[in-house]
């Protein structure tokens, strides 16, 4: 049925339609939304057999759903930022057990400076944690990722992280297709657990691993990413025979067909770059877009098809590998390795700096000149940045950076309007 | 497109009536886009919200910096906050104040505006006399109905359903419908006026 909602709760509708039966979180912008609809679903008896379980920690959350999903029941939390990072022990432990925990992150910076605003570097700090990471680009695709998490999760016991933009999409009153009931339960199956805790088939989950088995050991969680590569694409064509719509997969291609640059980017900006990219094909621009939905597993191969036939690719993304440059471009990189293709990374939308269609058209029109420099950072202002660098030139006792640099913008106080 | 900037302060349930417009366009079968500015929001603070409205999906995701229609729930900040930033020339203006635009200073601002397109109504005395809170949001989405005339008055109606129930659903809707009324009658004087 369509409406008109916001972003988190619809996120909370899919996952209650998704029959979860324990539900563990701790409140952090902006996440909270999502966990507070689906509180009053369990809460008002909407949603049925689901326990909500109330932690006090970020840590505790994730240490809760590593229990239940050992006990067999199907779990899902939800968080973002500093909240992430403060369970990373846990969520190491939950993919290197195998559970299918399913997580939304709610794409928020990581401080200092502490800041409440989106791009990806709380989840992409986890790229190497072993949980399976899909983007959003819209709320409709941020509903539909959750129900195609549960089944990818459990068909091959590792937890998959939902990622959607933080604010700019949990946020954000669109239309969104709900499902029905039916529909659901004719695509996602009861959970039918590889190991589970059970007081009358008693097992142990969790031994300590030598170097004898180690390696094997972890080798199997990289196999299970290569499984799920598999599974990615054929799962997506699985919920559009039920749902009727394209959702997921592992990339997605917008009029690349004979563009010379290709725009490649993740979740909810890539709304603003196609709406720039239609803008800059009607000015004789040969131009695309590839949308990435799978960050982890990271499709290499269709990434290199997809670029096959361009001049150049843009990385834009919504993080910083500091002392490198970009954390998506790194992968994509990798993927075109030997294809002699000139590649630019560009950091942009840090922190909630607005990524507007002006700047993008700039941006793109410079890359298609091959004007850019390896590493660049869109809308970055200079002026603050040197000026502080200056300072601290000139005198050792500057005080706090991030204090100084707000008095330079003239800010009273954080602001994004 | 048609995009809507809503400026006012946290508690005036600023964000609610962005959202709120997007369920009316929503319920006429259009795409709506709704979102707030994002800021650490506290009562009394400026806060911004925004709207778009079109009849295809709407993919853009940057704030809206170049409205087609600006309403400003709290008159204060025309000190604080430059709320008329990239408005378009002729654009749609709704005030929640008792003043004109000359007495609040905009006369030069809007000279050769379209006269009907320069509205305002007391949407805080009106929320207090149907709702008795002063929460002007609401009021202020029907004078919108009319001034603007990208929704009807009863897709607003409609959109107060979605929200409230009840006794406040109630009150919010006569509330609107008293300051749809108003601006009407405002947009006929201004058009006979000019005439």
């Amino acid at each position: 049925m369509l409406k008109q909602c916001e972003g988190s709760h619809a996120v909370a509708e899919a996952v209650a339609l998704c029959r979860p039966e324990v539900i563990c979180a701790y409140p952090i912008s902006p996440q909270t939304h999502i966990v507070e609809g689906i509180g009053e679903m369990v809460k008002s008896g909407e949603l049925k057999d689901c326990e909500f379980i109330n932690v006090e920690s970020e840590f505790a959350a994730m240490s809760v759903a590593i229990g239940s999903s050992a006990a067999g029941a199907r779990t899902y939390t939800a968080t973002a930022s500093q909240g992430l990072l403060y369970m990373v022990e846990a969520v190491y432990n939950a993919s290197g057990l195998g559970l299918p925990i399913v997580m939304t992150v709610a794409n928020r910076a990581i401080g200092a400076p502490i800041n409440i605003w989106n791009d990806h570097s709380d989840s992409l700090s986890q790229r190497d944690c072993g949980w399976v990471q899909l983007f959003a680009e819209t709320n409709q695709e941020a509903l539909d990722l959750h129900i195609q998490a549960f089944k990818l999760a459990e068909e091959i016991s590792l937890p998959v992280m939902v990622c959607m933009d933080g604010f700019i999409l949990t946020h954000a009153y669109e239309r969104v297709d709900m499902p029905t009931q039916e529909q659901v339960d004719a695509f996602l199956p009861p959970y039918e657990p590889r190991q589970v805790l059970d007081v009358n088939e008693p097992v142990s989950i969790g031994a300590m691993v030598g170097p004898e088995a180690f390696m094997e050991v972890r080798y199997l969680a990289h196999a299970k990413q290569m499984q799920a590569l598999e599974r990615i694409p054929q799962l997506a064509a699985e919920f559009k025979s039920v749902f009727g719509r394209e959702s997921g997969g592992l990339i997605r291609s917008y009029r690349t067909e004979d563009a010379e640059t290709i725009v490649i980017a993740m979740g909810s900006v890539l709304g603003t770059i196609k709406d720039t990219v239609d803008e800059m094909r009607e000015a004789g621009h040969k131009i695309g877009v590839l949308g990435i939905t799978s960050f982890r597993p990271f499709p290499l191969v269709e990434v290199a098809a997809a670029l096959k036939h361009c001049k150049r690719f843009v990385v834009l993304e919504k993080s910083l590998a500091v002392g490198i440059g970009g954390i998506v471009a790194t992968n994509v990189r990798m993927a075109v390795t030997g294809m002699g293709l000139k590649g630019y990374t560009v950091v942009a939308g840090l922190g909630g700096r607005a990524i507007t269609m002006k700047s993008l058209t700039g941006l793109f029109e410079k890359a298609g000149r091959d004007e850019l420099d390896p590493v660049n950072f869109l809308d970055l202002d200079w002026k603050v940045v040197n000026k502080q660098l200056e300072r601290e030139r000139e005198k050792r006792r500057t005080g706090p950076a991030a204090e100084a640099m707000l008095r330079d913008v003239g800010a009273v106080a954080a602001r994004n309007y | 497109m048609f995009q809507v900037r809503i400026h006012g302060r946290g508690g005036q349930g600023v964000v609610t009536a962005a959202e709120m417009l997007s369920i009316a366009a929503f319920d006429e079968g259009r795409h709506a886009q709704a979102f707030p500015s994002f800021g650490s929001e506290r009562t009394g603070a400026p806060v911004v919200a925004f709207c778009r409205i079109a009849d295809k999906e709407i993919r853009l995701r940057e704030p809206i910096m170049a409205p087609d229609a600006i309403i400003i729930q709290d008159p204060t900040l025309l000190h604080q906050v430059d709320v008329f930033a990239g408005l378009k020339k002729d654009g749609y203006i709704l005030i929640n104040t008792t003043k004109t635009f000359e007495q609040l200073g905009l006369g030069d601002f809007v000279r050769d505006w379209h006269p009907e397109r320069l509205c305002t109504v007391s949407a805080t005395e009106l929320s207090l006399k149907h709702v008795g809170r002063p929460v002007p949001n609401v009021p202020l989405l029907g004078g919108f109905a009319a001034v603007s005339g990208i929704i009807k008055l009863e897709s607003v109606v409609m959109a107060i359903r979605d929200k409230f129930s009840g006794k406040v659903a109630d009150g919010n809707i006569a509330a609107a419908t008293e300051a749809y009324d108003i601006v009407v009658a405002e947009m006929r004087e201004a058009l006979t006026h000019h005439a």
